[in-house]
């Protein structure tokens, strides 16, 4: 009977967060003073928009690396709904040998999917993304903003159940940007997928998330969290995201200063109201 | 919360609109040239699909300027033509001129092309180019297998690389006819001497280039291979061998190279009836017999082998590579 309970319990927790992040705690190497990140608590729900602010340093990378399995928690642990997580990076990191259609045949593939609807999937796919006229071409003769389209294609490719976004759309210039904004929000709410989405961009924090929260840097802590509530067809250029943007902006300015302070007066910080 | 509904109404539309809009079109506009643009664009997604695809149109615009195939063929072969053609007009002159300063014979390219054309005859000439390319494919062929596990264990093995890499650079450096004279010591005046200096020519090429191209391959590849799910296995053979091969086949070129060097200069030191013919022995006996138009058109024969076997295999390959990875110039 506990047993059952016990799989009760477990089943809820599983059902009820994409992600969830126990005092996780990373060092690199023999590594010894302050941790990159320091005892990261976060829950994040099934079908939520998370995104992840810090200023440089505060290991948002570091944290999505972690969450996808790439490199091991020197401490807390980790719990990824399904098991695995789709990871997109600033570069697209396509791979140069094969097509577009081919990058995202090559993740079905190595998902067990067989060749014939490999096919299929990958063009249903591709048209996810407005890209069915790109199948057969290569990274190098794709715009940057189609290259990261066919990159979001590949991993929905993997079908996992949460997609995390390392500064995607950070190298893109201001109108494709907006334009990837749109299109990430549609194919979210189309999909249902879990997005983590890391960015030292608040506006575009604000302009995606559900949810933001914001990292502390050195250590990286959760320092706070917004939740925003504006309905989802935004703009950048909306005066309540602009607004809660510049909120944010003030706090992560306060966070930043912070560490001036400290490394001036040495120890000082104590006094300081 | 009410943003949730709406964003669910949205999904649910969108849906819709693509379930009777499929196949093809997902959105108008999406494909190329200007789509007509509704008086009310209302669907958010829809003004999206139009602008998106504005994007891409003004982004790719530049990029299609296709030549016609015969122009390429014709921009390939005519400077090497030409440059051929002069300079055997430049010899031609020469040997017109009679510049024949007192021992120094100059045979025209008149003279060598009939000592060739009298000397192919089955016995001669034919059966001992027939001989080295032979010999050569499967010193080559050899070389490939051996250099690659070589390689392949140098990179993945860190202690091993750290014996060997300055040892294998150095292989590079000495001219492989210098194990000549050890090999005839050993295994006498045999195929096992020549391709003992064929191999040790084009090992080391073809190891380095593989190690090099490993060296080189993105780490962001390898962890975007594992994030997709390559592991072992299959993170070999879908991530790390495409990613090293531009470095692998230019290891090979150059291994290729090497292996056709080494055999014509071991075919000309190491003469042995029991060996057959070969082109470095038909050299050999030219000089014997002081037979000029002979020896110049070995050298020739010993250039068109070895820059046809690079022109048909090698260079489109490694254009193909650099090509389709958006590597080269053009």
């Amino acid at each position: 009977m506990t047993l059952t309970i016990d799989e009760a319990a477990q089943a809820r927790t599983l059902t009820e967060t994409a992600v969830r992040l126990t005092g996780v705690t990373k060092r690199f190497g023999k590594q010894t003073g302050t941790p990159v990140l320091d005892g990261i608590d976060l829950a994040v729900a099934p079908g939520e928009f998370v995104c992840l602010l810090g200023a440089s340093g505060c290991g948002k990378s570091t944290l999505l690396n972690l969450i996808a399995g790439l490199d091991p928690v020197s401490s807390g642990s980790i719990e990824v709904s399904g098991g695995r997580a789709a990871l997109m990076f600033q570069e697209s990191a396509l791979f140069p040998w094969l097509t577009a259609a081919g990058n995202i045949e090559l993740a079905l593939r190595l998902r067990g999917v067989d060749k014939a609807r490999r096919r299929t999937e990958a063009e249903r796919l591709l048209r996810l993304v407005r890209l069915e006229g790109a199948a057969k071409k290569r990274a190098h003769e794709l715009s940057g903003g189609m290259r990261q389209r066919v990159a979001l294609a590949r991993a929905l490719a993997q079908q996992a159940a949460v997609l995390l976004m390392d500064e995607p759309f950070a190298a893109l210039d201001a109108i494709t940007r907006d334009v990837l904004h749109g299109e990430l929000t549609a194919l979210w709410q189309e999909t249902g997928v879990t997005v983590l989405f890391v960015t030292h961009n608040v506006r575009e924090a604000v302009r995606l998330g559900q949810r933001v929260v914001m990292l502390s840097s050195r250590p990286g802590r959760v320092a706070r969290e917004w939740r925003v509530d504006i309905p989802q067809p935004r703009r950048i250029e909306d005066a309540d995201v602009a607004e809660l943007a510049r909120e944010i902006t003030d706090e992560l300015h306060r966070e930043i200063t912070r560490h001036g302070r400290v490394g001036v007066d040495k120890g000082a910080s104590g006094h300081a109201s | 919360m009410p943003h949730d509904t709406a964003a669910h109404d949205t999904a649910a539309r969108d849906t819709a609109a693509r379930d009777t809009a499929l196949p093809g079109a997902v959105a108008p506009g999406t494909a190329a040239g200007p789509a007509p643009v509704p008086a009310a664009a209302d669907d958010g997604e829809q003004s999206l699909a139009r602008l998106e695809a504005g994007l891409d149109a003004l982004e790719s615009a530049a990029v299609s300027d296709r030549r016609p195939w015969w122009r390429i063929v014709l921009s390939r072969l005519l400077p090497p033509a030409v440059a051929l053609a002069a300079i055997v007009l430049v010899w031609d002159v020469l040997v017109w001129a009679h510049v024949r300063s007192g021992e120094i014979m100059l045979p025209g390219p008149g003279d060598v092309w009939n000592s060739l054309v009298a000397e192919w005859g089955p016995s001669r000439i034919g059966a001992a180019v027939w001989d080295s390319v032979y010999r050569a494919a499967i010193g080559f062929t050899a070389s490939v297998l051996i250099g690659t596990v070589l390689g392949l264990l140098i990179a993945r093995i860190a202690p091993l690389r750290a014996a060997v890499q300055p040892l294998l650079s150095g292989l590079q450096n000495l001219p492989s006819v210098a194990w000549v004279p050890i090999g005839i010591i050993w295994f006498g005046v045999s195929p096992a001497t020549i391709y003992t200096v064929v191999l040790l020519g084009a090992v080391p090429s073809i190891a380095v280039g593989l190690i090099d191209g490993l060296d080189r391959v993105p780490p962001i590849y390898l962890r975007v291979g594992r994030n997709l799910g390559a592991r072992g296995l299959d993170s070999v053979r879908f991530v790390l061998i495409p990613a090293a091969l531009p470095g692998y086949v230019s290891g090979m070129k150059q291994g290729w190279a090497f292996a056709w060097r080494s055999l014509m200069a071991a075919e000309l030191i190491a003469i042995s009836p029991q060996l057959g013919p070969g082109v470095g022995q038909v050299m050999k006996f030219a000089q014997e017999n002081l037979d000029l138009p002979l020896a110049l058109g070995s050298i020739i024969i010993i250039l068109i082998i070895g820059i046809g076997i690079n022109q048909l295999f090698f260079a489109p390959l490694e254009r193909r590579l650099l090509r389709t990875r958006g590597l080269s110039r053009s």
